[in-house]
């Protein structure tokens, strides 16, 4: 059971991150994107981190793909011309993201070698109580934080977007 | 064969690596910040992994502050590229040379 739900939400998770950045079209990318966070939150689900997977669910593949589909309609976005670019810059870094790619995979297979298989969790690990109680006690500096990165964003959005003060 | 740790390690790696490329092969500003939410979402995958192989619930709290922050970077990201297409008519980031000499 866990074995076909990881299999069919990383193929899907694979397929849509491909279709993201390879098509012309971003209307088509934006959509392969929420298909991808969406496949991503199944497997957070299957990792036992269900409050994760709302969250990811609704702030991701709702929130912020919204606004990112609203942009690219607002702006009326053509096909790009080509997909790859003409600089030295990007010439030279392509090759060397793939060779990222085939360390980031053999680095990760390496350091996961020894555990093989995941320990037995409580059935409350990652419940709203379990993350909630750690959220305001032992995170609660971090949390006031990130809920003032919060505002500053949206002010610093507002001004840049804003035509003129 | 149930899956391990090291299959989640794999498949993030793996779509950290796409969007790598994305960022590095694609002209639409637009589509970038696409494949940087795809890297963030990889860097989810791996705590939200780790979190569950060591039995800790930091690894959880960690992505919750990252999703916040994607959403602070859209916003953001967002603003500018509205920004830049009212300066230019275009999302195309090879247009965009104004500070390279």
């Amino acid at each position: 059971m866990e074995t076909a739900a990881f299999v069919v939400l990383a193929l899907m998770a694979l397929v849509s991150a491909v279709v993201v950045v390879t098509h012309r079209h971003a209307i088509v990318a934006a959509l392969a994107l929420a298909f991808n966070l969406i496949s991503i939150a199944g497997l957070f689900f299957v990792l036992n981190a269900q409050f994760i997977g709302f969250l990811q669910v609704i702030v991701y593949a709702g929130a912020i793909m919204v606004l990112i589909l609203f942009v690219l309609m607002l702006l009326n976005v053509q096909a790009e011309a080509s997909l790859r670019t003409v600089g030295v810059f990007q010439r030279l870094f392509a090759p060397l993201a793939v060779l990222a790619l085939a360390l980031l995979v053999a680095g990760g297979g390496f350091v996961a070698a020894e555990g093989d298989r995941f320990p037995p969790v409580d059935s409350d690990f990652g419940s709203v109580e379990r993350l909630g109680v750690e959220l305001f006690t032992r995170f609660w500096y971090p949390f006031e934080a990130i809920s003032l990165l919060l505002v500053v964003a949206m002010i610093g959005a507002v001004l840049l977007a804003k035509r003129r003060l | 064969m149930e899956p391990g740790p090291q299959h989640y390690l794999i498949l993030s790696a793996i779509l950290f690596a796409l969007g790598v490329a994305g960022v590095l092969l694609r002209r639409g500003a637009i589509t970038i910040l696409m494949s940087i939410e795809l890297m963030l979402n990889a860097a989810n995958l791996v705590f939200i992994t780790f979190a569950r192989q060591f039995d800790h619930i930091e690894g959880q709290i960690y992505v919750f502050f990252i999703i916040t922050l994607a959403a602070a970077e859209a916003a953001v990201g967002l603003a500018i590229v509205i920004a830049l297409f009212r300066l230019r008519e275009s999302t195309d980031v090879d247009a965009l040379r104004l500070l390279k000499w």
